[in-house]
């Protein structure tokens, strides 16, 4: 594989900004994604179908680039959780936003992810991402679940490791505040879709109401009557534009801060992936210097090669790492204040739409 | 006529209430002239003078008579009044109006038929023949109490007369009684031509025909008019108390029912004249019909029985014969309302029915009973359309605040501060603070249902009792679910309350205007029978009924059944918009909760940030977002009192609705059941025919009277209910929609105002946002 990716050209033959999930197409209980992306060549696109196991495939690749150096330093960009059709209640929980809206909100993710990977200085070098975005042929799927494999054994050895004092003052309070971001994201991004939740039923409540009122209306040439009958159909026309407006700060919510608050917690989860690869290096390394101090002369030069390879792997690590997450925080703070400023306007927007359409009911009903 | 009007005028024009009083002590001669004038036309010049010369010397005396027979009810005297002051009323309005001389006779009718029970038979008979003329029904029970009275009863009159009024009445009885012996004879001879000959052929028939029973039938007439009069017009608590024991032993339901109709029917008129007097006449008439409506004439009227309630002795007095001048000058007043009203009622009907037709109606109480439907069925539109027109003219506002928990444990309960701002002049001042507890409101409800439900009015329910909210309440948790229930129970209090007090009828409700405005009442009791379950079974219980007795009844007016259907299918449609409105509330609620919480989690995650300028931007956004959840709490707040409480009180109101349905199918069966009845003493008559036993026919021909006048009566008791269910109904319509349009244009507004605020925090939040980079 190294020999491989060294031959490739170091660049991807299309667009990465250009690359879209198009459409998602139910299989069954699976779903597949229409990814369409643009040649460099500006001649045609590439239109290919992948699966969630396409997803994972590529993501394996990435995190196995073994002829980078520090490879483990790099915060991957989050592959989002699987979706499927007719998800439990767990998976929903755990996709959060993205299981809203029929799984545009997921495609959205994806099509980040792609975006990101394809934006990565190291990782858009890798062969297997030009062959998921133009390969016609559906790239491996038997390798998922040495994926699945590796990271219930990350799991374990996150119990142990993950409060190892580090060497690294810088790495030690990035450490922490990771942590502290990490549960607040998550919280604050639960939260938020609690909030757009019940933002949806409220949105479904109004439209049951209005639709109860078109059956108040009573025919009938009473001239009471006929003002009841045109009060419950102005009534309904006012839910009905709430309902629609509750709709709009949903999905608004959803595709601004929701999407954000999501990404901004997978990434920081990512980062958090990372340091604790770094961690596991580090004390490696330190098991490693250790061998080789007790070592007997006669064993020591073996275990000293070996702590010499740690070390210049953790160093390498340790470079990329930086960089990665300085890197990563500038774009964050970014991506958040994007959405951010992106949720304000249209709240805004919104809510100016509803208090004109508050207006005019108001006017039409005082005219009565 | 011409006489009567000339003379009688100068008194009355400016006159208004007292007209009536001033009237009857300088005009005792006018007045008799008048009446003789109505009910003789051409031989009222001769009655005329032998009135005045009856009346001349003993003319304070029958003033005072006037007065005082009719607060105690009993006819001795009351002819003389009838006579005398609302004679000259009813004179003056036909006379004005140009109406004819039939319909001033009417009033006089009633206090003819108490005269003539107590005088003589002839006396009876003449005042029949007067009224008659007018009022078949009125006439035929008069008939009865005439023909009972007879000559006893005119004893019983002249000695009780003497004892209440002194000797100066028992001379002018006397004089009276000649006086109608002298109207008899004219009556008959002359004037009344048409119509008085054959009224009076029929009084006096049965007068012959059944003395034993006249005594009671007076007396209960008396009752009964003084009674309705009281009750509904001026709704004095003393005045009905008094009048009603009597009635009930003596009479029983019947003739209550049966005078309670025609006068409540003339009450109104009546008032609207009291005002007008100089007759527009069909202006007159028509504010009489909106009585509720106009308040000029409530304002009298009130003003009078405030005075009669001040002084509670007065109904002591009656009976003693002491009348204080208020007394009599309610009295006055209320025979004067008979006399205009039955005119007023007289002139529409005679529109339609010419003066002959109502005459052979005199005759026979079947034809002349359809007239009189018509005439109430017409006037009752009429007060319809009045009535509507005038509702937006109450002037009262009722506001209730300061909910405030008194005592402790399981005997506290809230009262409530009823705030009354009004310009109505039947209150004593114009803005008034009484404190009343939860059951009082249900005691009030209970009084204005017992009496006016079953006159087919739809009384406003209260909100039903609440043990959770309650006991929650006693506990003593102040959490915010128990200060909503005070604060939905608060709303809904008020608003039941000007709903009631926006009601014409029930605004006159004594029992109305106590609530308001006395400082103590008396502990309501039983309410505890009302709380929320057994309330709501209650109507409930009610609906069903009404549904099984639709099956049963044929609906002759498809009007009901439709309307029922109507109610019925809004009351569902309520029901569900309730539900919704209140999973909308439940969700309005969660957003605020949630969107507290996720301001909590926003300013975590603001505080955790390392990015200064991020984190300051998620607090400002925590900051947002906590008035975000404010807004929403206003929001959830606004749906609960803008609409789910609006809507509660609809279906509330529709079970109200229902039940004056019940009242009108119950007034029907009423109905139904003496008409079966009468059949069968038509059977057993024929019978009894058949085997030739004259001594039972004669009491099997008693009996059938009886009941006729008792189908009679039912059936126009339940045309009555019929049509006030019907102005109810479309008044209830009416209301809706205002008041549905009222509350959503409210609603409106505050949607507006909170998205106002939000668009506010949005733009303040906008450069907080752009400031990160």
């Amino acid at each position: 594989m190294m020999e491989e990716v060294k031959q490739e050209p170091p660049c991807l033959s299309v667009h990465g900004h250009s690359v879209k999930v198009a459409e998602v197409l139910q299989d069954g209980d699976g779903l597949t994604f229409l990814i369409v992306s643009q040649k460099l060549s500006g001649t045609g696109e590439y239109h290919v179908d992948r699966t969630y196991e396409d997803f994972e495939w590529l993501q394996q690749n990435l995190f196995t680039q073994e002829d980078v150096p520090g490879i483990q330093g790099v915060i991957f960009p989050p592959l989002p959780a699987k979706a499927q059709m007719n998800a439990t209640a767990k998976i929903i929980r755990q996709l959060g936003f993205l299981a809203l809206e029929e799984f545009k909100p997921y495609c959205t993710a994806l099509e980040t992810f792609l975006h990101q990977v394809a934006a990565h200085n190291l990782l858009r070098k890798n062969k297997a991402l030009e062959i998921f975005l133009t390969s016609s042929e559906p790239p491996g799927r038997q390798r998922a679940r040495k994926n699945i494999f590796n990271r219930l054994s990350q799991a374990v050895e996150e119990m142990r490791k993950e409060g190892h004092k580090d060497v690294d003052e810088f790495f030690q309070t990035k450490r922490d505040i990771n942590l502290a971001l990490t549960g607040c994201t998550k919280s604050a991004a639960d939260k938020f879709l609690d909030v757009v939740l019940t933002e949806q039923k409220i949105a479904v409540a109004c439209g049951h109401f209005a639709a109860a009122l078109h059956l108040c209306v009573e025919s009938g040439d009473d001239p009471d009557k006929a003002a009841f009958s045109k009060i419950c159909v102005k009534l309904s026309a006012i839910f009905e534009s709430m309902k629609k407006n509750m709709t709009n700060v949903a999905e608004n919510d959803v595709s601004t801060l929701g999407l954000g608050l999501d990404l901004e917690s997978r990434y920081q989860e990512a980062e958090k992936e990372m340091l604790f690869r770094r961690t596991c290096k580090l004390v490696e390394l330190e098991t490693a210097r250790k061998n080789a101090e007790k070592a007997k002369p006669v064993k020591k030069p073996p275990l000293e090669e070996v702590k010499k390879a740690a070390e210049t792997e953790f160093s390498h690590i340790c470079e990329v790492a930086k960089q990665e997450i300085e890197h990563f925080e500038a774009a964050r703070v970014k991506m958040v204040q994007q959405a951010l400023l992106k949720w304000c306007e249209k709240q805004l927007h919104t809510a100016r739409e509803l208090a004109d359409q508050y207006n005019q009911h108001l006017k039409a009903f005082r005219a009565m | 006529m011409a006489t009567s009007s000339e003379r009688s005028p100068p008194p009355f024009p400016d006159a208004g209430d007292p007209a009536g009083r001033g009237s009857d002590e300088d005009d005792g001669d006018d007045l008799f002239v008048s009446v003789s004038n109505s009910s003789l036309s051409e031989t009222a010049a001769t009655v005329s003078q032998h009135s005045d010369d009856l009346v001349t010397p003993p003319s304070d005396a029958t003033a005072d008579l006037s007065s005082e027979p009719i607060s105690s009810g009993l006819g001795s005297k009351t002819p003389s009044d009838n006579l005398m002051s609302p004679p000259s009323d009813a004179m003056s309005d036909p006379i004005s109006s140009g109406s004819e001389s039939k319909t001033p006779s009417e009033p006089s009718d009633d206090f003819d038929d108490l005269a003539g029970n107590w005088m003589t038979p002839t006396a009876s008979v003449e005042s029949g023949g007067g009224k008659g003329a007018s009022e078949n029904q009125l006439r035929d029970e008069f008939v009865d109490i005439l023909g009972n009275e007879t000559e006893a009863p005119t004893r019983d009159v002249a000695v009780e007369s003497a004892g209440e009024s002194g000797p100066d009445e028992v001379g002018d009885a006397k004089e009276e009684v000649k006086e109608t012996a002298l109207l008899l004879d004219i009556g008959s001879s002359a004037d009344l031509a048409p119509r008085q000959p054959s009224k009076i052929v029929d009084p006096l028939a049965d007068l012959f025909d059944d003395p034993p029973p006249a005594a009671a039938p007076k007396q209960s007439a008396g009752a009964d008019l003084f009674e309705d009069q009281g009750g509904d017009l001026f709704a004095d608590p003393p005045l009905i108390k008094t009048a009603k024991p009597p009635q009930k032993s003596l009479f029983g339901e019947p003739d209550e029912d049966l005078f309670g109709e025609p006068l409540g029917a003339k009450k109104k008129p009546a008032g609207g004249e009291l005002r007008d007097e100089p007759p527009a006449d069909k202006s007159a008439s028509r504010h009489g019909g909106k009585v509720g409506g106009a308040p000029p004439p409530q304002l009298n009227r009130a003003d009078i029985f405030a005075e009669e309630a001040l002084a509670p002795g007065h109904s002591a007095q009656r009976t003693n014969g002491v009348h204080g001048e208020v007394g009599a000058d309610i009295f006055a007043e209320a025979t004067v309302e008979l006399s205009l009203d039955s005119p007023q009622s007289e002139r529409k009907k005679a529109g339609a029915t010419p003066a002959t037709g109502t005459a052979a109606a005199g005759s026979k109480p079947s034809t002349s009973a359809p007239a009189a439907k018509q005439a109430t069925a017409a006037l009752e539109e009429l007060e319809e359309e009045e009535s509507s027109e005038l509702e937006d003219k109450f002037d009262i506002t009722v506001s209730i605040t300061d909910p405030e928990k008194i005592g402790d444990g399981m005997t506290a309960y809230m009262a409530y501060k009823v705030s009354t701002r009004t310009t109505l002049g039947m209150f004593r001042n114009k803005t008034f603070t009484v404190r009343r507890r939860f059951s009082d409101f249900l005691g009030l409800y209970e009084k204005l249902s017992e009496k006016h439900g079953p006159n087919g009015f739809i009384v406003p329910p209260p909100p039903e009792k609440s043990i959770l909210g309650m006991t929650k309440m006693k506990v003593g948790k102040e959490d915010s679910s128990s200060a909503d229930f005070v604060e939905r129970r608060r709303g809904a209090l008020e608003r039941y309350l000007q709903r009631v007090v926006t009601h014409p009828s029930l605004l006159q409700d004594p029992d109305v205007r106590e609530f308001l405005e006395r400082d103590e009442l008396p502990r309501a009791v039983s309410t505890q029978a009302l709380s929320g379950a057994g309330f709501l079974k209650m109507i409930n219980k009610a609906t069903d009924a009404v549904s099984k007795m639709t099956i049963k009844m044929n609906e002759s007016d498809a009007w009901f059944e439709e309307k029922l259907q109507e109610v019925e299918s809004a009351d569902q449609q309520f029901r569900k918009l309730h539900a919704l409105v209140e999973s909308l509330v439940l969700h309005r609620k969660e957003l605020s909760t949630n969107t507290a919480s996720f301001a909590k989690s926003a300013a975590m995650l603001g505080s955790a940030e390392d990015n200064t300028a991020l984190s300051r931007a998620l607090s400002q956004l925590a900051e947002v977002e906590d008035k975000m959840e404010q807004l929403h709490q206003q929001q959830a707040a606004n749906d609960t009192f803008g609409f789910a409480e609006l809507i509660a009180d609809f279906i509330r109101l529709l079970g109200a609705v229902r039940g004056s349905f019940d009242h009108r199918m119950k007034s029907w069966q009423r109905w139904q059941d003496a008409q079966s009845t009468l059949q069968k003493k038509r059977e057993a008559e024929a019978k009894l025919q058949w085997a030739n036993k004259p001594d039972k026919l004669q009491l099997a021909k008693e009996e059938i009277a009886e009941w006729e006048a008792k189908v009679t009566q039912f059936e126009r008791d339940f045309d009555r209910v019929s049509a006030t269910v019907r102005r109810e109904v479309l008044r209830f319509e009416k209301e809706k929609a205002r008041n549905f349009k009222r509350q959503i244009i409210n609603y409106l507004e505050n949607l507006l105002k909170s998205q106002q605020q939000m668009i506010k925090y949005w733009e303040a939040f906008l450069p907080e946002a752009k400031a990160i980079a």
